[in-house]
Parts: C-alpha cells; structure tokens; sequence
C-alpha cells in the first residue's frame, strides 16, 4: 500500500514537471554535430552527426580508411595532437562541446578514456604502476586510494586473478591478451565516464577477444563505451547500437539487431553481406 | 681488434710495473739518487683526485643542460629555432677540443682572471660534452614509440608530465648510457686541459685551484727524459686512465641493465 501511494506522489511530481517527462527514457552520453575532420587537405569525416546513449555499448563499423578510428578520436580531443589535424564542428559530452573555447583537452581526455589498437603497455613500468600511472601523475599519493584503484580497475578488466601475485612484474612481460586487458584496466583507473576503444582486439588471439567482449558488456552497467571494429561479428556480439561508416559519411545508425537483420541503406546491407570491404 | 690487443698489451706490460700501493696514494716526489742523477718517487694521487674532481664537475654542468636541451630538441624542436640549436650542437660536436681549450683560456683564465683552476677545465671539459649528452638525449626520446605518448596523452595527463614520468622514463637507459659514455669520453681530454688546469703536486683544496688531470700528466711524465723512473709512471698512468674508462663501460652495462630484462630490447 505505502509502495502505492509512493508511485502516485511521483506520477504527480512529474506530471507538475513536464521536464521530467520529456527526458528520454535512455539519456545521451556523447552527440557529435556535424562533425568534419581533416588531414592535411584529406577530408575524412564529413558531417557526422551520431548520437550515442549512456550505458550502453555502441560499435562503428565500416571498412579500412573510412574513418572509424578519427571519429572517436575527435571524442577525446586526440585528434588533433597529429600535426596538421583539423576538426570542425562539435561534439557534446553531457550537453556541453568539448570544443567549446576554454575547454582544456586534458580534462576531456581524463572523462573519455581510451584502449588502443595494439596493446602498448608503458614499458619500463611494472603492472601496478601502468594501472596507477593515470592517477599518480596527477597527482594522487595515497597509497590506499590507489591500492584500491589498482585492484578495482583490474578487477573490471578481468585481470585481477591472473596478476595479483606479479604486480611489481613489467606491464611489457604479459601476454598480448593480459597487456590489453592492461590497457583497459590503466583506462578505467582514471574513472572516466565514457570508454573508447580502437579496434581494441585486432591483434589478439580468439580466446583473448572473447575475454574482452565478455568484459565491454560487463562495462555498460558502469560505463558508455564506444567500439570501433572491423570485425562485423563482433559489433553485433557486443553492441546495442551500430554505426556504419563510409567515406567519411554516416550512413545508417541505429539498433544492433535492426541494423544488421534490416539495414534501411542498400550501401549497408552490401557492406553486411561481404559485398565490399 | 689487434691494434686494441696491442695498445692494451703494452701499457700493462709497461704500466705494471708501476704500480704500487704508494703509486696510487702518495704525491709526486723528487729524490736524488746516489749518482746525483734526479729521479722521480711517489705517486700519482693528485692526478687521479684531479681527474675524478674533474668529470664530476663535468657531469654537473653538461648533464643537466644536455638533457634539458635534448628533451626540448625532441620534443618542441621541430621549428626553425629548434633545427638551428640542432645544427649548432651539431657543429659544436666537430669542434677541435684545443679550440675550446684556447677559448676558456682567453674568456675564463685570462680575460675574467679566473686563472688555471679545476673549475676553468670543468668548463672546457662540459663544453665538449654538452653536444653528446643532448644528441643522445634526443636520439633515445625520439625512439620512444608514439603508442606510449598516445597512451599517456589518453589518460589526461598533462605534456610535460607525461614527457618526464611517461616518455623520459622510457629513454632513461639511452639518456643514462649517453651521459656516462659522454663521462668516459671526456675522461681522458687533454688537449682542452693543458691550456686550463695547470699543474698541481698537492691534494685539491678548492675549485678554484689548480689541478691535475691524469691525460695531462702522462703527457708531461712520457716528454720527461732526464728524469729517470718518468717514463715508467707515465705508463702506469696510462694504464689507470685506461681502467678508469673501463669501469665507466662496466657501469653503463650495469645501469642501463635495468629492472626489467625485456624492456631494453624493446625500447
């Protein structure tokens, strides 16, 4: 009874607040506004505009050189750490433009974290000083905080079992699967928000890739995280929502399921269906 | 290999015997023999002091400037103010060491009256070693991969954190390796050092002093002919110069060995 009238004062609160309602039911993480970016004089995004959704896990798809791994570059603000790199157009983190004038780069890249293509662990430092390196260089000394971030964020990645007796190992001597697990763990220390991931298991064995997609669905319940992929299979295993991206162009956007069952593009299901690639 | 083989051979044969416990820890000495003839005792402590007091002194004006330099080289150089800092060290590099031993004695010994001292051939000795230790630096910097820069930049680190706790700490056995081979070059200068230090048959007393410097003193000991027992010092000079080098390779062995086995193959 007392859980009835709960649900009542709340139907009403909202109804007095039509905000409230209008809100949608799964609120937006990352929207990209017409989006370009350039190399040089080599246009490779033109106009994207996609709309990705909290918490779940969102793949880019499309073939080599489309501009998959630039698009969630332009996210974090790496883009433009290449010389000659040019980006126009906006990108918003929780309604506010990472490339709004006076936002420091840096504080973008500390909320969109990021896993790249091959696994590149720091070298000269050990498993628990690449998991702690985030952290430590800025600033943080408390050695319990960083025990604990240390252990959580290997936890996350799936690691924690196999190295909690070889942290002071170097992160280099792991296998590749454990270093990009690494990589993930060194990602999620820093507690971003949102997780990027560049082709994150294109240089890994079968087993070592199921292991990693196991972990990105475990992610979403914490996490927004953003794949890009080559591997078709595997958007459709990881993601809820899947782009599809060629020459630079957005061409369909939506659903996993709907988009791979019944793309709206003829250019999508041709893609799909190994006509080109 | 042989020419190797046959310097080593000879300087020990000659060198050892030299040696000898008041050899390595007494000072110069002239004694007179019974023929009447001068002949030299002692040791050649001072110079050894004097060598040691010189490539510590060395290393501490050279090393920071020289990576300083290098990690600005390889990471901001590449415009024009950097390509031309590039191509002076470069030039500074070629340069004839008793050229840089002139200028100090004219800017430093003479024109500001600093006289012959420790500290004017610390200086002629750092302005040789400044362009290895920078070129170094910014060779080992450069080789450190983009992924680690990336994978720095990705986690919200600011430049010039991840520069020397990320990227520098990747170089470090290069920057260490070029910073003691640089040591060891520097070691047995002696051209810049005759115009300098000059000589000293007392233990140092300040940087202000002059000084001995083993290169300088096999010179002088290997010219010396009517001296007898000269020449044989100046072999065993030379063999101490030549381990003192040796033990300088040893311990860029030793250093850049490193915590991790695997990690320098990969850098």
């Amino acid at each position: 009874m007392t859980l009835g009238i709960q649900v009542d004062k709340e139907l009403k609160a909202e109804n007095t607040k039509p905000i409230l309602i209008s809100r949608p039911v799964e609120p937006l993480k990352i929207q990209t506004d017409k989006l370009n970016a350039w190399f040089g004089n080599n246009h490779v995004l033109r106009d994207v505009s996609l709309r990705i959704k909290e918490n779940h896990v969102t793949a880019i798809i499309g073939p080599s050189g489309c501009g998959k791994s630039t698009l969630i570059r332009c996210m974090n603000r790496m883009h433009e750490l290449v010389p000659q790199a040019k980006v126009s157009g906006a990108v918003l983190l929780d309604d506010a433009n990472v490339y709004a004038k006076g936002v420091d780069p840096v504080s973008v890249r500390r909320k969109i974290g990021m896993v790249f293509q091959k696994p590149n662990p720091f070298p000269t430092m050990s498993v628990y000083d690449n998991v702690a390196a985030g952290l430590k260089l800025n600033g943080e000394r408390d050695h319990a905080r960083l025990d604990r971030a240390v252990k959580r964020s290997l936890d996350l990645a799936f690691l924690w079992e196999e190295v909690k007796h070889e942290l002071d190992k170097s992160g280099s001597s792991l296998s590749g699967g454990q270093q990009q697990r690494l990589c993930i763990a060194r990602a999620l220390a820093v507690e971003p928000e949102v997780l990027l991931m560049d082709e994150p298991c294109s240089a890994l064995d079968p087993i070592a890739t199921a292991k990693i997609e196991e972990l990105i669905t475990n992610l979403k319940d914490q996490y927004t995280v953003v794949i890009v992929t080559h591997n078709m299979q595997q958007a459709a295993r990881v993601s809820d929502y899947t782009a599809f991206l060629y020459l630079g162009q957005l061409i369909e956007y939506g659903d996993t399921t709907n988009l791979f069952e019944n793309p709206k593009e003829e250019l999508t299901e041709r893609y799909l269906t190994g006509k080109f690639g | 290999m042989i020419p190797l083989a046959s310097i080593l051979f000879e300087v020990v044969r000659n060198g050892a015997t030299a040696l000898s416990v008041q050899f390595l820890t007494g000072t110069p000495a002239l004694v007179t023999l019974p023929t009447g003839n001068a002949a030299l005792a002692g040791g050649i402590a001072v110079s050894i002091e004097g060598t040691l007091v010189l490539m510590g002194l060395t290393a501490v004006i050279a090393v920071p400037i020289g990576l300083l330099a290098g990690v600005y080289l390889a990471e901001f150089g590449d415009n024009r103010f950097g390509r031309s800092i590039r191509f002076l060290n470069d030039v500074l590099s070629e340069f004839p060491s008793i050229v840089i031993g002139i200028l100090v004695y004219s800017i430093l010994v003479v024109g500001l009256r600093v006289g012959f001292s420790a500290f004017a051939g610390g200086v002629a000795l750092s302005i040789i070693m400044l362009p290895i230790v920078t070129r170094t630096t910014e060779e080992s910097i450069k080789l450190v991969p983009r992924s680690v820069r990336d994978a720095a930049m990705a986690l919200g680190i600011r430049k010039w954190r991840a520069t020397i706790s990320v990227v520098l700490s990747t170089a470090r056995s290069g920057v260490v390796t070029g910073a003691l081979l640089s040591v060891a070059r520097i070691s047995g200068e002696s051209a810049p050092l005759l115009l300098t230090i000059g000589t000293s048959s007392y233990f140092l007393s300040g940087l202000n002093q002059q000084v001995d410097a083993l290169p300088v003193r096999i010179f002088l000991l290997s010219s010396e002919n009517y001296v007898s027992g000269a020449q044989q010092q100046g072999w065993g000079a030379a063999l101490i110069l030549i381990v003192l080098v040796l033990c300088l390779n040893l311990a860029v062995r030793i250093a850049t060995r490193g915590k991790y086995g695997a990690v320098r193959s990969r850098i």
